[in-house]
């Protein structure tokens, strides 16, 4: 496993920048330009670098969508969120006429971690395979049904490439193009899968609408045997501990606080924190990511945990 | 996991100490409860002297959230007073500080508990 690419990482919904969101960006950026040489583009990029991430940048508002870049020439990708259709024109355009293999494994089948189906390009392509994997006895009848008349317009018969539809057994470890991957079974209403990649003495986690009850020790040990070791957790972190064990409780997702706990228990490396709350702009989703680096500086032990906080864009080398 | 108690007027404080982990948390929540049955009870206030507390994790957290909601259904008040630095952040980014009624001293806690409880806590004089 050489790097995790991240195509969507918002939860529940895709969101997108207001020009209100724009303009309140632009006033801030030109407050920093103040009493700053200007006259070059040097002098311009070293303002750009110089602002604070959400003055500079957006956490982006595509939905789950995560691409393993395992080294192999086969795209890995968990979830077909509404960040599917970047992530497709991206590896349409680095095709070069050889047809190409996907991947994909599905946290579960709410829609906004398979909306981006219908608008995958690879699909289209003849030649191409895909290959959708999950623990949901309704997997393909879920994707087909999204574009059943009236939800959409078009039907299965409209893709060129080569569907298949591989069921996983929770809890064991099936090889994949080089890969071990194995499923668990998260709490989310309709049950969801987390899973753990193993490639090249690399490991990654992906648990996502995932809530975790705290009243339960063999629970939380299941989860730290899950992310055991790993180089890096991506983690639903939708919601404030308070919120998700108070008002949102059985709503099926957790919080910093819990992915924090977890990874240290764990001895992960990496927690990146995932599937943000969509009422949350730039500058809420960074205080919750400066609020959790300090929580795991307050709290480390032994080894340090890095945290990250997931953008449409972001790469993680491993 | 022993909590040291004294009745002020209709309250009672609770001083536990050291930490609150998923080790823990069982303990706490053992020696908790009875304390809340006591004073939904008597109809009195309880608040809590997290003064000792060094650590509180997410199920500890969860053991005040359980206390706090008992309170309110029998419309007492549960307080959480004196937390110290480490515990004081972990309320903050758990965001408990505004679904709890915590208070920055036991004075505060007890006035607001009644102005009656704070005269009889400072005319208790050295046991504070």
């Amino acid at each position: 496993m050489k790097a995790v690419r991240f195509w969507g990482t918002r939860g529940s919904l895709p969101v997108a920048l207001t020009s209100a969101d724009v303009r309140i960006k632009l006033l801030a950026a030109l407050r920093a330009s103040r009493g700053r040489p200007t006259a070059t583009e040097p002098d311009l990029e070293a303002i750009v670098a110089s602002l604070p991430f959400p003055v500079a940048g957006t956490y982006g508002g595509h939905s789950s969508c995560v691409q393993l870049e395992t080294g192999g020439s086969d795209y890995f990708v968990c979830d077909m969120g509404s960040g599917l259709r970047p992530f497709g024109q991206a590896a349409t355009a680095r095709r070069n006429g050889t047809p190409q293999t996907f991947h994909i494994f599905l946290s579960h089948l709410h829609w906004d971690h398979i909306m981006g189906f219908p608008f995958f390009v690879p699909a289209f392509i003849p030649g191409n395979r895909v290959v959708i994997y999950g623990s949901h006895d309704e997997l393909e009848a879920a994707l087909r049904r999204q574009q059943d008349k009236p939800s959409f317009p078009v039907d299965f018969s409209i893709f060129g490439a080569k569907l298949e539809f591989v069921h996983l057994e929770p809890g064991r470890t099936r090889e994949i193009a080089g890969v071990a991957v194995t499923s668990m079974l998260q709490r989310h209403a309709g049950d969801s899968y987390g899973y753990r990649f193993e490639s090249r003495g690399k490991v990654v986690v992906y648990s996502t609408d995932s809530e975790h009850p705290l009243a339960q020790a063999e629970h939380a040990e299941r989860f730290v045997r899950f992310f055991g070791n790993a180089d890096l957790v991506i983690f639903d972190a939708m919601y404030s501990l308070a919120d998700a064990i108070s008002v949102k409780a059985d709503w099926g997702h957790s919080s910093n606080i819990v992915g924090v706990e977890l990874c240290q228990m764990a001895e992960a490396r990496h927690l990146c924190l995932f599937h943000h709350e969509p009422v949350f702009d730039d500058a809420a989703i960074d205080a919750v990511l400066a609020e959790t680096r300090r929580l795991e500086e307050i709290t480390r032990g032994a080894t340090r945990l890095h945290v990250s906080a997931a953008f449409d864009g972001m790469e993680i080398a491993l | 996991m022993q909590i040291a108690t004294r009745q002020v007027a209709d309250t009672v404080i609770a001083a536990p100490s050291g930490r609150i982990d998923h080790h823990s948390a069982a303990s706490f929540e053992a020696a908790l409860s009875p304390l809340v049955a006591s004073v939904v009870a008597s109809r009195g206030s309880l608040v809590l002297d997290f003064s000792g507390i060094e650590y509180i994790s997410s199920v500890g957290l969860r053991v005040l959230m359980i206390a706090a909601k008992q309170m309110r259904e029998h419309e007492g008040r549960l307080v959480v007073a004196a937390l110290q630095g480490v515990v004081a952040e972990i309320f903050a980014i758990s965001r408990f500080d505004r679904i709890l009624t915590v208070t920055a001293t036991l004075d505060d806690a007890m006035a607001l508990c009644s102005p009656e409880t704070l005269a009889r806590y400072h005319s208790a004089g050295p046991a504070r």
